[in-house]
C-alpha cells in the first residue's frame, strides 16, 4: 500500500493533463482554451512537485500561469473575433496532421521500448533535496556553473520586452518620426 | 517512486497533442498555445530524467527553457497583434501574400 498513493496521484495528473491539452487544441473559443491551459499548467506544477522539483513548480505557476497566460488572455481580448465561433477551426488537411501525430507517437514508442531507467550520477539526490532544499541546489548550480547562461537569458528577456514594445507601437508614430 | 518511463509516455502523448494542434489549427493564438504545450511536455521529460539521473543540469535547463518560452510568447503575440492590425485576420490559411 506504500507505493499506491503516488501512482494514483500520477494517474489523476496524467488524465487531467491529456484531457485539458485535448480541450485546448479542440476548443472553438480562444478564451476557453486559455482557461483550460491554466488548469493544465497548475496540474503540471503538481507533477513537478511529485518529481521533487519544488522551485520549478513555483516558477511554473508564477511565470506560466501568472505571466504568459495573462499575456495570451490580453491578446485574445484585444483581437475580438466574433466570427470565430461560426467558422471551421481546423485546416482542411487536419487528417494529415492527425496521421503525423499518431506516427510520431508510434515511432517514439518504438524508440522507448528498450528504455532502461538511468543510474543516478549527480549530486541532486532526493536526500540532498530534503536536506538543503531544491531551490538552494538549483541556485548553486545556476550562479556558479551556469552564470554566463543566466546573464545571457537576462539580456534575452530584456530584448524580448523591447522587441514586443517596438513591434506593437502605433504606425502613426512611425510616420511622425519620419521613418 | 513512480518509474521514469511513465513520465516519458505521458509527455510523449502531450507532445503529440501539441504537434497536432500546431499543424491543424487555423487560429494563430491557439498555434502559439500549442507551442507552449510542446515546451511543457519537454520540460516534464527533462525534470523526470534529471530526477532519474539525480543531476542538476536538467533542472537548470528547464529554468532556461521557461525563460526563453516567456520571451518567445511575448514576441510571438506582438507579431500576432501586428498581423491583426495590418490584415484584420488571424487565421493562418488566409495569408496568401507572403513573399519568398
Amino acid at each position: 500500500m506504500e507505493g499506491l498513493l503516488p501512482k494514483i496521484v500520477f494517474i489523476y495528473l496524467a488524465v487531467v493533463l491529456v484531457v485539458t491539452s485535448l480541450l485546448v487544441v479542440t476548443n472553438r473559443n480562444a478564451v476557453h482554451a486559455v482557461l483550460w491551459m491554466l488548469v493544465m499548467f497548475l496540474h503540471q506544477a503538481v507533477l513537478f512537485i511529485t518529481l521533487d522539483a519544488e522551485f520549478l513548480a513555483a516558477v511554473q505557476i508564477i511565470v506560466y500561469a501568472g505571466a504568459v497566460l495573462v499575456l495570451f488572455l490580453f491578446v485574445v481580448y484585444m483581437i475580438n473575433l466574433r466570427t470565430e465561433l461560426k467558422i471551421h477551426n481546423f485546416t482542411v488537411f487536419w487528417p494529415a496532421a492527425l496521421f503525423v501525430s499518431v506516427a510520431l507517437v508510434i515511432l517514439a514508442a518504438q524508440a522507448l521500448k528498450d528504455f532502461r531507467a538511468p543510474q543516478p550520477v549527480g549530486d541532486m539526490t532526493p536526500e540532498a533535496i530534503a536536506r538543503v532544499g531544491h531551490a538552494k541546489l538549483l541556485g548553486k548550480a545556476l550562479f556558479t556553473e551556469h552564470i554566463l547562461s543566466f546573464e545571457t537569458v537576462g539580456v534575452l528577456l530584456l530584448v524580448a520586452v523591447l522587441g514586443a514594445v517596438v513591434l506593437t507601437r502605433r504606425i502613426r508614430m512611425i510616420r511622425g518620426e519620419g521613418l | 517512486m513512480i518509474p521514469v518511463s511513465w513520465y516519458l509516455v505521458l509527455t510523449l502523448f502531450l507532445f503529440a497533442i501539441g504537434a497536432f494542434g500546431f499543424i491543424a489549427r487555423r487560429n494563430v493564438i491557439i498555434m502559439l498555445m500549442c507551442i507552449e504545450i510542446m515546451l511543457n511536455a519537454v520540460n516534464v521529460t527533462l525534470v523526470a530524467l534529471g530526477r532519474g539521473l539525480a543531476h542538476t543540469t536538467a533542472h537548470v535547463l528547464v529554468f532556461f527553457i521557461i525563460a526563453v518560452a516567456a520571451a518567445e510568447a511575448a514576441i510571438g503575440l506582438a507579431l500576432v497583434v501586428l498581423l491583426f492590425k495590418k490584415t484584420r485576420e488571424i487565421h493562418m490559411d488566409e495569408f496568401r501574400t507572403l513573399k519568398g
